[in-house]
């Protein structure tokens, strides 16, 4: 198996994937807050707050995946500075737009602290119900074929 | 000190001062989940050598355990945001 595809089955790419899924579909409701907030302004930054949180996932997952196609040592080193790498680069992608009219704080704030953790508790809820508890995954496939 | 500070700072040192206090606040959030994911990391290594066939589920656990630690590293990250000048 090359690594691409071994990294498109990594179990935290498909987790990235489904947290991505799951940020465009609360992605209206934190533009309304937005647009309640800040008006169009608002709107742009809640929606580059949900695309810095998407990136964010999907980079740590590419990172950790990538870096488990190498070698154990390798996910160490990578995971930290990867971390180091994605707080600097969500830093700058602020710095750069901060001062810029249309830049809104709150509603970024806002959306930024809540989707973040909001997704998180919504996939770890999907990951518990479908890993530890099997019985309770979400569109259990049928038992037709149960055997006593 | 920080009274007088205050009295006597003119516009420009209050915004080098919010400036610095910015950032330094920023440096000191990313320090715990710093150590947190560390200690997540290290664990699931630890657990991938132990028991090859779990990799999955730990992969799984370990992945949302540094996003979960990540949240206060933006927490910091977005009293930066609001101290910058």
């Amino acid at each position: 198996m090359s690594a691409a595809a071994a990294s498109l089955d990594a179990p935290e790419v498909a987790i990235a994937r489904d947290l991505v899924r799951r940020s465009l579909l609360v992605a209206p409701v934190f533009l309304l807050v937005g647009v309640v907030l800040d008006g169009v302004g608002g709107i742009v930054s809640s929606g580059l707050a949900l695309a810095l949180v998407s990136f964010n996932f999907f980079l740590g997952a590419k990172i950790i995946s990538r870096a488990l196609a190498i070698s154990l040592n390798t996910l160490y080193g990578a995971v930290l500075f990867g971390y180091l790498i994605r707080l600097g680069l969500m830093a700058v992608a602020v710095l750069i737009v901060r001062n810029a009219d249309w830049f809104a704080t709150v509603p970024f704030a806002i959306t930024l602290l809540i989707t973040h953790l909001g997704l998180l508790i919504w996939e770890t809820k999907h990951v518990s119900a479908s890993l530890a508890f099997p019985g309770l995954m979400p569109n259990k496939p049928s038992t037709d074929n149960f055997q006593e | 000190m920080l009274n007088v500070l205050a009295e006597t700072a003119t516009g420009e040192m209050l915004e080098g001062l919010k400036a610095i206090g910015a950032g330094l606040g920023y440096g000191l959030a990313a320090i715990g989940p710093g150590i947190g994911i560390g200690t997540v990391v290290g664990n699931a290594i630890s657990s991938m050598a132990r028991q090859p066939e779990s990799a999955g589920m730990v992969r799984t656990t370990m992945f949302l355990g540094i996003a979960f630690t990540e949240a206060l590293a933006l927490i910091g990250f977005v009293v930066f945001i609001l101290l910058m000048p």
